[in-house]
């Protein structure tokens, strides 16, 4: 398995990798000027990429992939978060926007002033697995609520014992093991559940190494951890996940363990959600964009759990390319911004594709 | 024959100003570390008071609430090598009486490489082995010891550590002249006597310096404790829990994508200031004592 590559680990902080791509960008542009007086027609062939670093993985891997066959194209993944991709794909700056929610309604409006039209395509879902250890017999489930007790930056060395969670649990000391303040994995999870990004407690076993969160979690018999669900996927002898109940009952009631179903129909809630990429209708008349989308929604589905995704359904997959051949533009989520509540993207799309 | 004896001096010259550029290049490096450390501790301390570095009790400067109290790196520190000094003393000790004094001069030459062996293990292994291998077994033993914990990879650098204090003792009994251990066998003691009441006590200094040694090796071991001890600062003297250490937080923030500049990456080299300052305090105090001995 090839897949600890390219983990989400290795998600970077925007400040370190905007640094190394100024860098990148000043030497392409060089190389764009020494290209340009070889063969002028080379600045048509770059496809220009920028958005949420979520999504970032994965569009880089399908980039990277896609060069390799296309050493034409030459295409620039930025990382300016979904809100600063978006100013700049509704001016025309960029070709793609990656998104890790639908588009908004101001937004829809800033890309309407300036007449660029966008093609949502979503390309996988996102998903946080909350675990304990198998030894665990008290764990049966856990709200929002408690997660956030247990994880708010108020809990740092007060939070100590499993009793203060929820009464009736043991007097025994809780170790909470989490992915490390520099990963996507971390932003999400502080966002869904403490309610602002990168905010959490800091006395816990933090790692970019899922390996390390997996081995501390499966011999800790008073462990709590989380990362990426892709992930759980491959030590799942060895955890226990833990049903997670986010108290709306529009989203399935109860307590719902997460799974590609659940994820799917995004009951598994707030610990998932869909993640897009929106490409420009006016780039789309370029086969160069043409050839990196049809890409992205063919042989990029392999990548997406490589870089520790889940995959979209090959039905949803389909539904997205024919969305892109017809050039249909407008959002299916009525650009209300997050994911609706028990509505599955196949359904969004197929009642669309009619 | 003149010209030969000239030529001899010349290529003295020239070896010897080589060798001189080596032995200063290692200085330089050790300068240019110091130099290096000392301009990103002082970049540091501009932002984070002294005071709050030695007597804060929490460690947490990648976090939205940021604390930057040293004392549970140290408390983590102390605690692994603590317990290894307690594995590795023990064990050493009696290593170092039997070599010096019951074992054979064909049983010596045999066990003593065997002993350094040990040392020349890579630490990921041995990382790794306290990971996979004591914890586990441990477990067996105390339920209630964490996946990563003090106690499993402490055991196990004092396993790595026995060597040095082996070894160094045993120089330090075997330099004890033989008229003191004839002098108090002619006063009718046996064996055992002569070892504990003459020898050790003669080479204690010797001894002692050995110790200090060991500890400041196990202060200053990383692999073991990045891999087995656990990620999570924390001020506790009890070896089942997980905890961090001074080198595995350095290791920790390395491996992120910290960006340069910042307070969060100045931390580690305020924090390896510390441990620099730790160990060269060692070093030199064991310098100090192994000077006594070779005087007495």
């Amino acid at each position: 398995m090839a897949w600890h590559e390219r983990n989400r680990g290795g998600r970077c902080r925007p400040g370190l990798v905007s640094g190394a791509l100024v860098v990148v960008g000043l030497v392409s542009a060089v190389l764009g000027f020494l290209g340009s007086t070889v063969a002028p027609a080379s600045a048509a062939t770059l496809v220009k990429v920028d958005g949420s670093s979520t999504v970032f993985p994965i569009t880089e891997a399908v980039a990277e992939e896609f060069q390799k066959t296309n050493a034409k194209v030459r295409v620039t993944v930025g990382i300016s978060g979904t809100v600063g991709g978006f100013k700049r794909f509704c001016v025309g700056e960029t070709d793609i926007s990656d998104a890790s929610r639908p588009i908004k309604l101001s937004e829809v409006e800033l890309c309407a002033d300036n007449r660029v039209g966008y093609i949502e395509l979503p390309v996988a879902y996102d998903g946080i697995a909350v675990m304990v250890n198998p030894k665990n017999d008290w764990v049966d489930h856990l709200t929002v609520q408690e997660l956030k007790k247990m994880w708010e930056p108020g809990a740092q060395r007060k939070v100590i014992r499993w009793s203060q969670i929820r009464a009736g649990w043991p007097e025994k000391e809780i170790h909470l093991f989490g992915a490390g303040s520099d990963s996507g994995t971390y932003d999400y999870f502080t966002e869904a559940i403490v309610g602002k990004e990168h905010s959490s407690r800091g006395d816990y076993t933090a790692s970019e190494d899922d390996n390390v969160l997996v081995q501390g979690i499966a011999t800790d018999p008073l462990a709590l951890g989380f990362f990426g669900l892709a992930y759980y996927e491959n030590n799942k002898d060895k955890l226990k996940l833990v049903p997670i109940d986010d108290g709306n009952p529009k989203n399935g009631d109860g307590p719902i363990l997460p799974s590609a179903e659940t994820v799917k129909t995004s009951t598994y809630q707030p610990l998932s959600r869909p993640i897009f990429i929106y490409a420009s209708k006016k780039a789309a008349d370029r086969p160069e964009i043409v050839d990196f989308v049809k890409f992205y929604l063919t042989a990029g589905r392999p990548l997406v759990r490589e870089v520790g995704y889940i995959p979209l359904s090959d039905e949803v997959y389909e539904l997205g390319l024919k969305r892109f051949e017809k050039r249909v533009v407008g959002s299916v989520f009525g650009g209300k911004g997050g994911s609706q509540i028990g509505v599955t993207l196949e359904t969004l799309l197929a009642a669309e594709s009619k | 024959m003149l010209q030969r004896v000239k030529k001899g001096r010349a290529t003295e010259r020239i070896v010897q100003s080589a060798l001189f550029l080596c032995g200063v290049l290692s200085i330089f490096t050790t300068l240019g570390i110091v130099a290096v450390l000392l301009f990103e501790t002082v970049a540091f301390f501009r932002e984070v008071s002294l005071l709050e570095f030695l007597t804060d009790t929490q460690w947490t400067p990648l976090f939205e609430d940021k604390h930057f109290g040293i004392l549970p790196l140290i408390s983590g520190t102390l605690l692994t090598a603590s317990v290894a000094i307690l594995v590795a003393m023990p064990v050493g000790l009696v290593s170092a009486i039997y070599l010096s004094e019951y074992a054979s001069n064909a049983v010596r030459r045999v066990i003593k490489p065997l002993l350094e062996i040990l040392a020349g293990i890579p630490t990921v292994v041995y990382g790794y082995f306290a990971l996979l291998f004591v914890t586990p077994l441990l477990q067996s033993m105390i339920p209630s010891l964490s996946g990563f914990n003090a106690l499993a990879p402490g055991i196990v650098m004092g396993i790595m550590i026995i060597p040095m204090v082996s070894s160094l003792s045993e120089d330090a009994m075997y330099a004890v002249p033989q008229s003191l251990r004839e002098a108090a066998y002619a006063l009718g003691s046996s064996k055992l006597q002569v070892a504990l009441r003459v020898v050790v006590p003669a080479a204690v200094s010797g001894i002692a310096a050995s110790l200090l040694l060991a500890v400041s090796r196990a202060v200053g071991e990383t692999m073991i404790l990045a891999i087995a001890a656990g990620q999570q600062p924390r001020l506790t003297l009890n070896p089942l829990v997980p905890i961090e250490t001074m080198t595995a937080y350095i290791v920790q923030v390395s491996l992120g994508d910290t960006p340069t500049g910042t307070i969060e990456y100045r931390t580690i080299f305020a924090v390896g200031m510390m441990l620099f300052l730790s160990t060269l305090m060692l070093n030199l105090v064991s310098q100090w004592l192994r000077e006594r001995f070779r005087t007495a």
